[in-house]
């Protein structure tokens, strides 16, 4: 028994000690908390760079002081909304989407950035100043964005039905369209349907939608986030919308009896993920270098290789070796080449809606799942 | 009535393995997809030794699920023994309610209120960030200690009481005899809930979710994040290796538990063989 407890004793003793030294961070080394989407930084795997160790490293060659960075993981912006408003953690380095930013900043959650410290922002495209969450460009650098296209399964679907929204209310493919299963981006694909505008603060206007999309409804497989994947690379559904990046995955992995392709309607909607600083960062300068280091080349075409979405950073866009990785098809699905983006953009994107409509809509959405 | 109680088994055993066995079978897929297999590959093992996050992950769920479990596990113990200890029965009955009560509350309330409990008091002294390891812990401690305590508090009641006794009448000290025939005879006890605090720990996900602090990530909220892209089938690889160390800790345990039921079968037997040469009447009515 006494052999049992010194065992027992034991343990616990070298986990103290463990926990005091995590608990310490190894003494005198900065730490960098960074908190970002699931899967949205090249990591190192399938050959690809380690953004995260390479600017530990690249850090500690500029500066000669050794730097750590805690990076940790979200499934929405509203997971980390919430995380950050509690105020029982403290992050240095965040990146919502656009209608979180416009909030959080309303709610001075966030601090402007010190652009000084951030020379790189140079690279970012002219579009993507002043847009509608950061008029003024004095928190954000934007870091993807992405449009809403349409996929299809050309050996189903035939090529002369295919154009703008009509083709997910097309009732010869009943049973084989995929639609949203989240209240906002469903109602929309109705919205820019109908044209009507996804930020009405009218709720006839939802309703209206909510009429399209109740017509839709018996044409429907089911209501999917990202078992789309799965259904369209299997060819069990063959029409759905989804973000141009995520497309070049499906087609990546689809069976031999489909033939998945993909275009864009003519009202869609655009979204941008941004850098930003939120308020109870511990360390500003120390964010604004890692910011400013995911700017240059080498990361950046890293990240837009590995997360597939569209970069507004020009170093990555114009590059040559960039360019080649992804191919002909990709670069121009990618990059459609879009002229007047922000105006597009501060149309069609996604603003921050009232609690009340929200909390409406969930309501609405609810009888068209049930009903 | 025979095939179709089989047909009925192999039924419960498809619906229990067909999900294991289809993750297995997509962790070795060349191809990224998650429905379209191509060909057969390593692939992802590579890939997941190679993602030093998920590894960290996985690291860091170990020792959280050991320390709570080593944790709890004397927590439980002691508190289970007070209990029974009680002489009050109102008192006892009143304590055992208690302990219950976080077991049945549901996790994401159990999740939330720690969370605002640790900022609480972290605002109190003033803390700029309340949540950590340390917070962590204390959670997964506190939704393992009730299952401790109903694993132990069982075995004391089932005790001889005079065992202790006779072991004081015989010179041991009360700490002794707690140590040399109390803890023996409820060793089975406490085992198994600490293998439960260890299992519970691992596979927790709401509360970790709201009590995780920035930096310590475990596995279950690390693969809840990966659902705005796509979960990879490095995550495949991942789970078959786990199913294959679980199954094979429970083949061990089991072949053990085996060894020691043969072993005392023998000493039955042995027991039964003397107890016939003493007393032949006896084992002829049997």
């Amino acid at each position: 028994m006494k052999r049992i407890f010194a065992v027992l004793l034991a343990v616990v003793m070298t986990l103290g000690l463990c926990l005091s030294l995590t608990g310490c961070g190894g003494g005198n080394a900065k730490t960098l908390n960074v908190y970002n989407w699931g899967e949205y930084i090249s990591d190192g795997s399938e050959g690809s760079l380690d953004t995260i160790k390479a600017f530990e490293k690249w850090y500690e060659e500029t500066y000669g002081e050794k730097v750590r960075v805690n990076y940790t993981t979200y499934a929405s912006n509203e997971d980390m909304y919430a995380k950050l408003s509690s105020g029982a953690v403290s992050y240095d380095v965040i990146i919502p989407s656009d209608y979180m930013i416009a909030r959080m900043a309303d709610e001075g959650m966030l601090l402007p950035l010190n652009f000084d410290n951030i020379p790189n922002y140079q690279y970012i495209d002219e579009s993507f100043h002043g847009l509608y969450y950061d008029p003024d460009d004095t928190y954000t650098v934007p870091y993807t964005y992405g449009v809403v296209g349409i996929i299809y399964n050309a050996n189903v679907v035939d090529e002369a039905d295919v154009g703008d929204w009509d083709l997910m209310w097309n009732e010869k493919y009943a049973g084989n369209i995929v639609q949203f299963n989240n209240s906002r981006d469903a109602f929309a694909t109705a919205q820019y349907k109908l044209d009507l505008d996804v930020n009405d603060p009218d709720t006839a206007s939802w309703d209206r939608a909510l009429e399209e999309l109740k017509a839709q409804k018996p044409l429907v497989k089911s209501y999917v986030m990202d078992e789309i994947y799965n259904m369209m690379e299997s060819g069990e559904a063959a029409i759905g919308a989804y973000y141009a990046g995520d497309y070049f995955t499906m087609l990546d992995a689809q069976a031999d009896s489909v033939d998945l392709r993909f275009y864009y309607p003519e009202r869609t909607n655009y979204f941008v993920d941004a850098m930003c600083i939120p308020s109870c960062c511990q360390n500003q300068e120390l964010a604004e270098i890692f910011i400013n280091y995911m700017l240059s080349e080498e990361p950046a075409i890293a990240n837009a290789e590995y997360i597939y979405y569209a970069s507004p950073n020009r170093l990555v866009y114009e590059s040559e070796e960039y360019a080649e990785e992804l191919g002909e098809e990709a670069m121009e699905i990618l990059y459609p080449g879009i002229d007047n983006f922000s105006e597009l953009y501060n149309a069609y994107a996604y603003q921050n809606l009232s609690n009340d409509l929200l909390s409406y809509i969930t309501s609405l959405w609810e009888t068209l799942k049930i009903g | 009535m025979k095939p179709l109680s089989k047909i009925y088994t192999a039924l419960i055993l498809l619906f229990l393995f067909a999900p294991i066995l289809i993750l297995l079978v997509f962790s070795f897929n060349g191809a990224r997809s998650t429905s379209v297999m191509s060909g057969f590959s390593l692939h992802w093992y590579e890939e997941l030794f190679r993602d030093y996050q998920t590894l960290g992950a996985v690291r860091n769920t170990l020792i959280l699920a050991v320390s709570a479990a080593v944790i709890s596990t004397m927590m439980g113990t002691a508190a289970a023994v007070g209990i029974y200890r009680l002489r009050n029965r109102y008192l006892r009955v009143a304590l055992d309610t208690v302990t219950n009560i976080p077991m049945i509350n549901p996790d994401i309330i159990t999740g939330i209120s720690l969370m605002l409990m640790f900022v609480f008091v972290g605002r109190l002294f003033g803390a700029a960030t309340s949540l950590n390891f340390g917070t962590m812990l204390i959670a997964h401690v506190t939704f393992c200690l009730p299952y401790v305590i109903l694993q132990v508090l069982p075995k004391l009641q089932q005790m001889d009481k005079a065992l202790p006794e006779a072991a004081m009448d015989l010179g041991c000290t009360p700490l002794m005899a707690f140590l040399k025939v109390e803890v023996p005879e409820i060793l089975p006890g406490i085992v198994t809930g600490m293998i439960m605090a260890f299992t519970l720990s691992l596979d927790d996900f709401v509360i970790s979710y709201f009590t995780a602090g920035n930096g310590f990530e475990t596995l279950p909220i690390r693969i809840y994040d990966m659902t705005k892209k796509t979960v990879t089938p490095k995550m495949y690889a991942l789970a078959t290796i786990i199913f294959f160390v679980i199954l094979a800790l429970l083949l061990v345990s089991n072949l053990m538990d085996a060894d020691t039921s043969e072993n005392m079968k023998k000493a039955r037997e042995k027991k039964r063989a003397r107890r016939r040469n003493t007393a032949p009447s006896q084992t002829a009515a049997e």
